[in-house]
């Protein structure tokens, strides 16, 4: 039952980030784009104020998968990296802590437009 | 004939579609979890500590994101789904490999490598660049 | 030569006859309600590795199957217009350089296919040549690579948003008729470009509608002519959106009419997914020279006003924030 529980954190909280970025995208008209800059910006400066570790703490994965976890991620990493490093963490931190998804990202993708084309839509 | 730009603008309003918001959030939500969800069953069994398994669960999620879109499937979880495949991490991975897709005809260089980060290239500047700006201040206000 | 009447109205004198069109269209619009009207349907990639090479095909196929239906010499034709919406029409000058015809590359958006039919009509009614081809098409995948996002993107269509008909159009216009029966070109209004600060790229109706509206309207009062002398007057592709809209413009100025629509008549919004309808330069091309043409020849029809309407803007327009101008030209076929 507890594990039940923390899992449907998870789900709860992943559904409702999702959920605030489909009332932007039918009420404002954002594009996809629009709204991944605007979830990365806002997932860096709640976790400089210290609200979304709180989120991350009950949703865990619900919390870092949306891109406002890659947000936090980013600014963990800098906080991290001025706190062991000083000054020069400021630029060093934030990209350590997201490279491996960043060059998966990359790798990944680059390899998958080699191999793979794309498909017209029928609706 | 005359129209006035006031008037037409309000006639527009009234006229134009409008999203069926409460069915788009209920998918949203539905497969934005089920996604979240996915990541931390796979989060969960992985034997490394947390620190390490979170890196493992995002480049995971991130592989997938961008195998479901070389299959020619993730387009269609989008239609369903909207902003509930569009903000997990996997969206981020789709709106990579999409344009590196669509632009391969224009060559390796200037279509797949400069026309990849056209969607998230914007996320990597402002999210990157927002860091600096939190980073320094934490530097100030910690010294 | 032919007479200006009123505002923006030219009447022919001489008699340009609509000799052939044919059109070749995607699997999509094949399946759509005037499927059975259109001559030959291919795969949106029509066999080729980029959606751009697909739509030059989409243009060589159609002009040799017109030529072929005709049954002319190439050498006759005397010159081409034509145009699509690609960056500096180039499926059409790809798919029509091996032509070795004079040629004339036009850029109306959707709205070339009356625009060519225009300009060649006005050719032919001042002498100066004697058969001319109108062409236009659209391709669903190279437009939404040049206007929106790519294929595999994952994310909704907007409600008033739509579709790109993928396939092309094309015509003969003729100053003789080789004594067959044709559809002959009467008047023609070229529009004015309207701008009222439509901004919404998934709003394309909204865009195009008053310029539709103007161009009805100036087409009839030039004329003189009440809405019923048309049997029926045809919109290029407003949309179920833009359509309702331009009903209501026409109505604030007292013309009660019951218009047409090729973009909403190709699709089936509730089976196909198409949200508000067909667009692009092959949506009225195809509906004019598949379905209207064949209307015409069964004589269900005798008198079409056909206004194709565009949206003139670029990729870059929108992103620097600027609004959607719309433009219609109205072109008036009947049987004589």
């Amino acid at each position: 039952m507890d594990a039940f529980l923390k899992y449907l954190a998870v789900f709860v909280t992943g559904g409702l980030l999702c959920v605030v970025a489909q009332i932007l995208i039918d009420k404002t008209k954002l594009t996809s784009a629009r709204i991944l800059v605007l979830y990365v910006v806002t997932g860096v400066f709640l976790t400089a104020i210290g609200v979304y570790e709180k989120v991350v703490k009950i949703g865990r994965t619900g919390a870092t998968i949306p891109l406002t976890g890659f947000g936090y991620a980013l600014c963990k990493g800098v906080f991290k990296a001025i706190d062991e490093k000083g000054f020069i963490g400021i630029l060093t931190g934030g990209v350590e802590a997201v490279a491996s998804g960043i060059a998966m990202a990359i790798f990944f993708d680059l390899v998958a437009s080699f191999v793979s084309k794309p498909k017209s839509k029928n609706s | 004939m005359n129209l006035e730009q006031k008037e037409y603008s309000k006639l527009v309003e009234k006229h134009s579609g409008k999203s069926n918001v409460f069915v788009n959030c209920l998918r949203a939500f539905l497969v934005g979890g089920i996604i979240c969800v996915i990541a931390q069953i796979y989060n969960d069994i992985l034997p490394f500590s947390e620190e390490v398994s979170k890196v493992h669960t995002t480049v995971f999620m991130v592989f997938f994101g961008a195998l479901f879109t070389a299959l020619n499937v993730y387009d269609n979880i989008g239609k369903f789904a909207g902003a509930g495949s569009i903000v997990p991490i996997t969206g981020f991975a789709n709106s990579i490999v999409s344009p590196a897709m669509e632009f391969r005809s224009e060559g390796r260089i200037m279509g797949v490598g400069a026309q990849m980060f056209v969607v998230a290239g914007p996320v990597l500047v402002y999210g990157i660049s927002s860091t600096v700006v939190v980073g320094l201040i934490y530097f100030l206000l910690t010294r | 030569m032919a007479q200006k009447v009123g505002n923006q109205t030219f009447v022919l004198d001489r008699k340009v006859y609509w000799r052939e069109g044919v059109c070749i269209v995607g699997p999509k619009e094949k399946e759509g309600p005037l499927g059975k009207y259109f001559d030959q349907k291919e795969d949106e990639d029509f066999g080729e590795d980029t959606w751009e090479k697909a739509e030059a095909r989409f243009v060589s196929a159609t002009y040799a199957k017109l030529l072929a239906k005709s049954k002319i010499n190439e050498n006759m034709v005397d010159c081409i217009f034509a145009g699509d919406l690609l960056n500096q029409c180039i499926a059409t000058g790809n798919g029509l350089k091996k032509t070795g015809r004079p040629y004339f590359g036009l850029y109306g958006a959707c709205s070339t296919m009356a625009e060519s039919l225009i300009l060649a009509s006005l050719l032919i009614d001042g002498g100066g040549a004697n058969n001319a081809v109108c062409l236009t098409s659209s391709n669903f995948a190279s437009a939404e690579k040049q206007f929106r996002f790519p294929m595999e993107l994952g994310n909704q269509r907007a409600p008033d948003a739509q579709w790109t008909v993928t396939g092309a159009g094309a015509c003969l216009l003729s100053s003789d008729n080789m004594g067959e029966n044709c559809p002959v070109i009467v008047s023609v209004t070229p529009g004015k470009m309207v701008d009222y600060e439509v901004k919404d790229v998934n709003n394309m109706g909204a865009a195009m509608a008053p310029a539709a509206a103007f161009t009805i309207q100036a087409h009839l009062s030039d004329l003189n002519f009440s809405p019923d002398y048309y049997d029926m007057i045809v919109t290029g592709d407003l949309g179920i959106t833009g359509k309702k809209l331009c009903r209501e413009i026409l109505k604030k100025n007292g013309l009660d009419i019951d218009l047409k629509d090729c973009g909403e008549m190709i699709f089936d919004p509730e089976t196909q997914g198409t949200c508000a309808g067909g667009s692009g330069c092959a949506c009225s091309a195809v509906v004019l020279n598949g379905y209207i043409l064949r209307k015409l020849r069964e004589n269900a029809l005798n008198k079409v006003l056909f206004v194709a309407t565009g949206a003139l803007m670029s990729p870059i327009s929108t992103k620097q924030g600027e609004s959607i101008i719309g433009i219609a030209h109205a072109v008036s076929i009947q049987n004589m």
